[in-house]
């Protein structure tokens, strides 16, 4: 179930990015789509019922989540966060070129 | 081997201190950014001759074994990449010394291009998926700020572009890592691929597809190319050299490979697939590369063209086939490098990049047109230049699959690229000279250096391409042709 959901969320920012024509809308989009990709990892390593995997005493028989993935999703969102910062500043130095955020506009290059 | 890490540590370390040092000196930062970029480029050659007794360099970060611990894996396919990456680079930066001067903020654009560099040289070497992604993502972002460096109209427009789509990719690389993960419970590629031997299912297809539409994106394969021609050519001349020659090179091309070939395994559909692929952008990119009148645009579209030639012959999977092919992916790097370095030549001389504005540029740019002339000629394939070489082996495994149609397509589309870059010879450099262009002079001497460097290469690799193809480029197609074996090879080692 949440897989689906996951992949629900995916479709969405997929459609934002290809329908949308305002620059910011399809930024949104962008980030949608990472954060689906980061609730997908996290639901692979999770584990119903498991606790942190932190070996303490007396926990010998608890089983634990997997850590890995929380690990990736980490970094993961530490790139996130560099494109987005990146991706946000193009879009203002956009603007004042163009003076207008919709893409239909945004049109130099042909060819 | 401890040389291994030194192809990150170098270029991530000097990126900082090139940017801290360059707010006090500017020189400073040309001669840290080119010492750097020299030493990268002398390393790999240190490595042929123990590469070669041992076969495969495994390091292990912290002493971790290979499938719990991070790998770093240099084989002969890696090499190769490394010589190619860490050569056009160097000759990049040092024509940047001249060219970068009408720019302002020099060395935070050497902290970037040598951001790029370690990313590239991470993705080469990494033996992990994961790994593979977070430099692969240092690349591409030092990319995209790269292409919007001179923060016009254009320039702004074409980033945003190349970053929607450069993301897009990421995401989708991401999610199939994910889905490997998944299945298999491991990242580590060489483990991956022992414990994805033989498997089948939907699963497994869907992450195939995953990776190629996110790498056929980064390598710019017809259907998902859209980005290319506005990128390559907004960004400065090192630049678009570096993009058209490495970037699309290490971070799609290379990684097709190393996934498709040694942890899935190559199987027939995929290569039809590839082979399909290879063939539409081939047609496509020249055709549309006919048309051109900017010239960076045109090269930008040959480029296309070319890496569709490469995807051909990699598909078409014999000797012959990922022989040609490799030997295509060094030799474009080296012409394709020139070319878009004497476009930049000629604009920064005359100031534009119109085709039709020239004219007659060969005599008041005797280095600029010679070379341009020896970058277009080894392109299109005529001997005894590097470019016919590889299109000859291409054409041949194509012949030896039996794939004798997409044999002859490729023989047209070869005389399709002598077309139009004799077009771009006719124009700029040929025949009378343009109006206004009496005054212009040949290109300052460090990038005429450059020029007549990658040009020496063009002949050299074209003369005495028996040497490198036993040296340098049968261990590569060794490492492909393997396949899967891959696997027991790394952890084995």
């Amino acid at each position: 179930m949440m897989f689906f959901l996951c992949f629900v969320l995916f479709l969405i920012g997929l459609y934002c990015v290809l329908i949308k024509k305002n620059l910011l809308k399809i930024v949104m989009g962008i980030v949608i789509m990472e954060y689906s990709v980061n609730l997908f990892l996290i639901t692979v390593g999770y584990k119903a019922g498991a606790v942190a995997p932190i070996v303490t005493e007396g926990a010998g028989k608890v089983s634990f989540v997997d850590p890995l993935p929380q690990a990736l999703v980490i970094t993961a969102i530490v790139i996130g966060i560099a494109t987005l910062a990146l991706i946000v500043a193009l879009c203002m130095r956009v603007y004042d070129r163009y003076k207008t955020f919709d893409i239909t506009k945004i049109r130099r290059l042909r060819g | 081997m401890t040389l291994i890490p030194l192809f990150m540590v170098i270029p991530l370390g000097s990126a900082f201190i090139v940017v801290l040092l360059g707010r006090f000196k500017e020189t400073v930062s040309d001669v840290l950014a080119t010492a750097a970029t020299l030493m990268l480029a002398i390393l790999p050659f240190a490595l042929i001759i123990p590469l070669s007794q041992e076969g495969i360099f495994v390091y292990r970060m912290g002493r971790w074994i290979p499938p719990w611990g991070i790998n770093l894996v240099l084989d002969g396919l890696s090499l190769l990449m490394l010589i190619i990456i860490n050569l056009v680079a160097f000759l990049a930066i040092l024509y940047s010394v001249s060219y970068m001067k009408k720019f302002t903020a020099k060395s935070t654009y050497y902290g970037l291009f040598l951001l790029m560099l370690a990313g590239m040289n991470g993705v080469v070497l990494s033996g992990d998926f994961f790994n593979l992604f977070v430099f692969l993502e240092i690349a591409a972002i030092a990319s995209y700020a790269l292409v919007a460096f001179g923060v016009e109209a254009e320039e702004l427009e074409a980033s945003f572009k190349y970053m929607v789509m450069g993301s897009v990719a990421s995401v989708l690389i991401l999610f199939s890592i994910g889905l490997i993960y998944s299945l298999t419970g491991s990242l580590n590629m060489a483990h991956v691929g022992t414990i994805l031997q033989g498997q089948k299912g939907n699963l497994i297809s869907f992450s195939m597809i995953l990776f190629l539409a996110g790498f056929g994106l980064k390598a710019a394969i017809m259907p998902f190319h859209a980005w290319l021609p506005d990128a390559h050519p907004s960004a400065p001349a090192p630049i678009s050299a570096m993009l058209s020659g490495v970037l699309i090179k290490a971070l799609g091309v290379y990684a097709i490979l190393r996934i498709f070939f040694n942890v899935f395994g190559m199987n027939i559909q995929l290569s039809w697939i590839l082979m399909i692929l290879g063939a539409l952008s081939m047609v496509g990119g020249g055709l549309l590369a006919l048309k051109q009148n900017d010239f960076k645009r045109l090269l930008a579209y040959s480029s296309i063209s070319q890496i569709g030639l490469i995807m051909l012959g990699v598909g078409c999977g014999n000797y012959w086939g990922i022989l040609g092919a490799l030997f295509h992916l060094f030799n474009h790097a080296s012409f394709k490098a020139l070319l878009f370095l004497n476009s930049g030549a000629v604009e920064y001389s005359t100031g534009t990049r119109e085709l039709k504005k020239m004219g007659g540029l060969s005599k008041a740019m005797p280095f600029t047109g010679a070379t341009s002339a020896i970058g277009s000629l080894s392109i299109s394939g005529i001997p005894p230049l590097n470019g016919f070489w590889s299109k000859l082996f291409i054409i041949m495994g194509l012949i030896y699959a039996g794939r004798y149609v997409l044999g002859v397509i490729t023989i047209l589309v070869s005389v399709l690229t002598l077309a139009y870059y004799l077009k771009v010879q006719r124009y700029a450099f040929f025949g009378k000279l343009g109006e206004g262009l009496e005054k212009v002079k040949e290109a300052p001497p460090l990038m005429c250096a450059s020029m007549v460097a990658l040009a020496i290469i063009c002949i050299g690799a074209g003369i005495f391409f028996y040497p490198i193809m036993k040296i340098i480029l049968e261990p590569a197609v060794r490492v492909l042709q393997e396949g899967v074996g891959y696997s027991s090879l790394v952890l084995g080692g």
